[in-house]
């Protein structure tokens, strides 16, 4: 294994989001995908997730895809975020360092 | 890179550090289930942003850590073996046996391979048909479908030379474990946000409720375990023993069925032993009998029970969240990464290593 993976090799637990470039195969058991990791290129099963397409993010467990990014959730914490400022007047992030260091 | 880097960001770490800080009012005592949270919470100092009230504790979800001693001695035994190819992730290698550790083997002469995927195993099967290839097979329900889906690829590829040494555990049952011990401490949970992935969120419901412990699906950057941490807070300040899903990016509630379906049809659930925790009820999977001509354990005679450690290692205590990493006595003198007593001090997921890493060098502080 390359030296380049070792940081998608170890944790058996971490999937990264990776982009799908290329699908190859048909038989859905064999059906698999060339996805990129910010550039690193591995070849990745799509048994379990048929209905990913090219350019989809797919979340990948020590070579199979697990799930599809759904995007519109991705941003979800962030609207939430948003709307906790308007509601509770977002404190600086200042004040949250000041908070952990009390006794 | 896209979907990471976002949930880095500090303006949102801080935002939602500063939301818990005001919501709490009272001690709460949190457990991540997963090593690689754990990882990212230590490595990132997220319990340092938190209120002094809010202690996380780390669970058991480091599947080096739990894998039972006679299964790493079974591992060494089959690589020491003429003709085998033992196939293992990169991290197995130096978990310590009752003798020796895979890396120990290698050195002797034992053809052991580190693989990314249990599929690439499938594939030096075929290219080596001279060679008996054995895949070992650990982890939680994340590795459980790579593993089912190799042994699937390996059937309808005809392959005679391909098998398991199958070491899978589930989350749930450990939950109850932990729960149901007389000295826990555990208030709420961060469930693993990617055993969510596949298994979706109905296990989760009932344990919430026979426990009253609220249960948070969460992920692992930064952003996404403070949002959990957040969530749970509130189902805790609340009274409210519930599970929520933090993690919507990735976690459906049914899971990924497709996933689950080939779980199924290779794997049965059983009586499993976990390091450090002793024999949990129907807490991992073993090969169905239909499958049983790929079960390396059968096949070689190997994995009977080893019989209690003699160690001064607490990684019990520790996946337990009854102590901290740093409060064993051994931590980072009898017991260091290079040579390691017990299993979390090996592991990128497990505790002690990741307390190792990030924190011995500027003097543990944490309480």
């Amino acid at each position: 294994m390359a030296a380049s993976f070792s940081a998608l090799s170890h944790p058996m637990c971490l999937a990264v989001p990776g982009k799908i470039l290329e699908i190859q195969g048909d038989d859905p058991l064999f059906r698999a995908a060339r996805v990129s990791f910010g550039g690193i290129v591995k070849q990745v099963s799509l048994a379990c997730v048929p209905e990913a397409k090219v350019d989809d993010y797919v979340l990948v467990h020590v070579g199979m895809a697990l799930s599809i990014v759904d995007e519109k959730e991705a941003a979800e914490v962030f609207s939430y975020l948003q709307q906790m400022g308007e509601l509770a007047e977002l404190d600086p992030p200042g004040d949250a360092a000041a908070a952990a260091s009390l006794p | 890179m896209k979907f990471v880097d976002e949930y880095r960001g500090a303006e949102a770490t801080h935002a939602l550090a500063a939301a818990i800080a005001r919501t709490v009012t009272r001690p709460w005592t949190i457990m991540e289930i997963c090593g690689g949270q754990t990882h990212s919470i230590v490595k990132f100092g997220l319990d340092e942003l938190l209120p002094a009230s809010i202690t996380l504790v780390h669970g058991p979800g480091c599947p080096v850590c739990v894998t039972p001693v006679e299964l790493i001695d079974a591992a060494v035994t089959l690589a020491a073996r003429p003709g085998v190819t033992l196939c293992s992730f990169g991290d197995m290698l130096r978990v310590p046996g009752t003798g020796t550790d895979l890396l120990t083997a290698r050195a002797r002469g034992g053809d052991v391979r580190m693989v990314y995927s249990p599929l690439d195993a499938v594939t030096l099967a075929a290219q080596h048909p001279d060679r008996e290839v054995v895949f070992f097979a650990v982890g939680f329900e994340t590795t459980a479908p790579a593993n089912a889906m190799a042994v699937l690829h390996a059937h309808r590829l005809g392959l005679k030379n391909f098998s398991l040494l199958v070491s899978h555990v589930l989350v749930p049952p450990a939950i109850a474990a932990i729960l149901s011990a007389p000295d826990n401490r555990v208030q709420g949970f961060l469930a693993a946000g990617h055993v969510c992935t596949v298994m979706g969120t109905a296990e989760y419901g009932p344990l919430a409720k026979r426990f009253g412990v609220p249960i948070v699906v969460t992920g692992f950057e930064p952003v996404d375990i403070l949002h959990g941490v957040l969530e749970c807070v509130r189902l805790l300040e609340a009274g409210r023993p519930e599970v929520a899903n933090a993690y919507t990016r990735a976690v459906r509630p049914e899971g990924n069925v497709h996933a689950m379906q080939a779980m199924r049809e290779v794997f049965a659930v059983a009586d499993r032993n976990w390091r450090g925790l002793g024999r949990i009820p129907q807490s991992g999977f073993v090969l169905r009998p239909e499958f049983r001509a790929f079960d390396a354990a059968a096949r070689f005679g190997v994995g009977g029970d080893a019989p209690p450690e003699a160690t001064e290692c607490i990684s019990g205590l520790i996946m337990r969240g009854v102590k901290k990493p740093h409060e064993c006595p051994a931590f980072g003198t009898r017991c260091t990464p290079e040579r390691p007593l017990g299993a979390p001090m090996v592991s990128t997921e497990g505790a002690c290593a990741a307390y190792y890493r990030y924190r011995t060098r500027r003097g543990v502080t944490v309480s």
